[in-house]
């Protein structure tokens, strides 16, 4: 018995290694191996142009400490993280929950998501026209209800929160989704028993629905999170003005993202933002496990 | 439980009995209506947009430049979806206000279709297989291989994206589909661990039945793992498909030349040709019309089955 069980075992490993060829030989040439050489790269001086590079031991790092675009880059991503992160969440919440006491509509629930589904290089550019200082719809509508007229993207001080907005519009549907799905796990009579005990509206959603909701919450979180700290089409689609250098006005815009993407492909420092790009693998990974941990995400309280 | 609340299930208000009860009933009717309007509100500002993508590809440059923004267009022409379109002629071009930068929109669009329906077809078909060997086969490192296939899902792109365009660029693939198709058709983290819930999901009774008869496990996977998972298949393949058609990091560097180039990049191409002083805004937004279609069209046929698997993925 024991003998046919292991012969059944090695046949299964014999079978499953034929599955997992394709999958597997594409893991190891285009995760796996450009992971590990991205590593050794960023010690390297490595360049593009050339096709080669030195070992230079820990320079890109140090470089990365003394370069203030770096830091300002940083800057950028983090408070363009923490307002879609602060303002999506929320209004995401909201929605979620009166999808969730309103209606069953699938129709809703589909125009929500549409954003979603459009190309960010689209949603960029649309944007971009709403937003144009002169003919741009919204600052003639800003102008008709007295606010008058923004600079938006076109503005060093609002082009972070405008991308920020501009990504909460795409993509708080598909995060109230996520939530609204969540919501649908949390048994009804819950509900019931905290209403029998007097509980308001505000009171149950502090007490059932945030506390139950807490695992799809860490998984939205971290989403969101990873996500917007690698904004890229966006910000190089709709800022630096038409025609102008992505990162503009001034390099107030400038994510972490078309920084990398910047010392790479135009000033021909491969090594330089493979280094910049690990301590952001690194930082990425730090954040999810923060947050995994922060709402103890993987367990729920409903099992 | 009392009798009462069984027939009342949710609402808080309506549990309690009394004189107050009409009171906190008028209450809640006020406040469902206003969640109402508000989520009308946010469905508003959620569609504007694309009406106003559509109002300007309706309307001539020289009209937008008078600064009218009525909600209709002023005078509705077509002209600026039959420029993309490469189907007005040079007067006309010049009439609306065309900047003569060139956007090839039918090459751009066949090229992304077919890179999309091959990165598509080929990861599904990888991911599934590999998603059958994580759920149903038993072997010996099972859990450890799928934790290292699911550790990438935490290499940011831009990571391995130097190390790719080397590689894609020392085996002389840049610029061509082979090489812009290269990084995704094999697999994504995502695609596995996806697929491998529902194939956790399938009944193991079955697959006993066709032991018994003496199909082996590619049988097993594509007479009856494949018909069976059919729906969260397709679905998998309208995902990869709406990604695969969003990309555009990889193909900005990977395949800029024309004969590959894809819609995304293109577009954006279009817009950094602008010249400083006018830009074609029409031009642009009609091209812009165009280029979300499909999945918009993909989205009308198929609206439930994404929105299922949205949810799907907030659950697991």
């Amino acid at each position: 018995m024991r003998e046919r069980w292991q012969r059944l075992r090695q046949h299964q490993g014999a079978v499953a290694s034929l599955f997992l060829l394709p999958a597997g030989f594409g893991f190891a040439i285009f995760y796996l191996w450009p992971s590990l050489r991205a590593l050794y790269m960023s010690f390297t001086d490595y360049s593009l142009l050339r096709g080669e590079g030195e070992l230079v031991g820990l320079q890109n790092y140090e470089d990365m400490i003394a370069d203030p675009l770096f830091w300002q880059s940083m800057r950028v991503t983090g408070l363009y993280v923490l307002i879609n992160i602060v303002v999506q969440t929320i209004l995401a919440l909201l929605i979620a929950v009166m999808m969730d006491r309103l209606t069953r509509s699938v129709i809703i629930r589909g125009i929500l998501v549409l954003p979603w589904l459009i190309p960010q290089v689209v949603v960029g550019l649309l944007w971009l026209w709403m937003l144009d200082p002169r003919l741009g719809v919204v600052n003639h509508l800003l102008n008709v209800v007295g606010i008058g007229s923004q600079g938006f993207l076109g503005s060093p001080d609002q082009v972070v929160p405008s991308l920020a907005g501009i990504n909460t519009w795409r993509f708080v549907g598909y995060t109230a989704l996520l939530l609204f799905a969540g919501l649908q796990m949390i048994p009804k009579h819950l509900y019931e028993s905290a209403a029998l005990d007097g509980a308001g509206e505000i009171r149950m959603f502090f007490r059932v629905t945030l506390p139950l909701l807490r695992p799809v919450l860490a998984l939205v979180l971290v989403l969101s999170v990873v996500g917007s700290f690698q904004v890229f089409d966006l910000v190089q689609v709709a800022t630096g003005g038409i025609g102008g250098q992505p990162g503009g006005p001034a390099d107030s815009s400038l994510v972490i993202y078309v920084y990398i993407f910047r010392q790479a492909f135009n000033f021909n420092n491969a090594g330089y933002a493979a280094a910049m790009s690990a301590v952001l693998a690194v930082l990425l990974a730090l954040v999810t496990v923060l947050i995994m941990r922060g709402l103890r995400g993987s367990r729920s309280d409903l099992a | 439980m009392s009798s009462t609340t069984k027939t009342s299930p949710v609402r808080p208000g309506a549990s309690k009995a009394g004189g107050e009860a009409g009171r906190l009933l008028a209450r809640l009717r006020l406040s469902r209506g206003f969640a109402w309007l508000v989520l009308f509100v946010i469905i508003l500002v959620t569609l504007f947009p694309f009406f106003w993508i559509l109002r300007t590809a309706l309307t001539t440059n020289s009209s937008l430049f008078t600064g009218d923004q009525s909600m209709l267009p002023p005078e509705p022409t077509l002209v600026n979806f039959r420029r993309v379109l490469g189907l007005a002629t040079d007067e006309e071009v010049r009439a609306a206000g065309g900047s003569g930068a060139e956007l090839r929109f039918w090459l751009y669009l066949r090229n992304s279709v077919v890179f999309s329906t091959l990165v598509t077809v080929g990861q599904v078909t990888s991911c599934a297989m590999a998603a059958y060997a994580f759920a149903r086969l038993k072997w010996r490192g099972r859990d450890a291989v799928f934790y290292v296939f699911l550790s990438s899902l935490m290499v940011p792109p831009v990571f391995i994206l130097i190390p790719n365009f080397i590689l894609l660029s020392d085996l002389d693939l840049l610029d061509t589909f082979a090489g812009l198709v290269a990084p995704f058709i094999f697999m994504t983290p995502f695609m596995v661990f996806f697929l491998r819930q529902f194939f956790l999901g399938i009944s193991s009774e079955l697959e006993e039945a066709a032991r018994l008869d003496g199909a082996g496990h590619v049988r097993i996977f594509a007479r009856i793992c494949v018909p069976v998972m059919a729906a969260p298949l397709t679905t998998a393949a309208i995902l990869a498909y709406v990604i695969a058609w969003n990309e555009f990091m990889w193909p900005l560097v990977a395949g800029n030349d024309p004969s590959v180039r894809v819609l995304t990049v293109g577009l954006s191409v279009f817009r950094s040709g602008q010249p400083q002083a006018a830009p074609d805004w029409s031009g642009l937004m009609a091209a812009t019309v165009l280029g979300a279609l499909p999945v918009i069209l993909l989205f009308l046929l198929m609206g439930r089955r994404i929105v299922d698997s949205i949810q799907f993925t907030g659950i697991k």
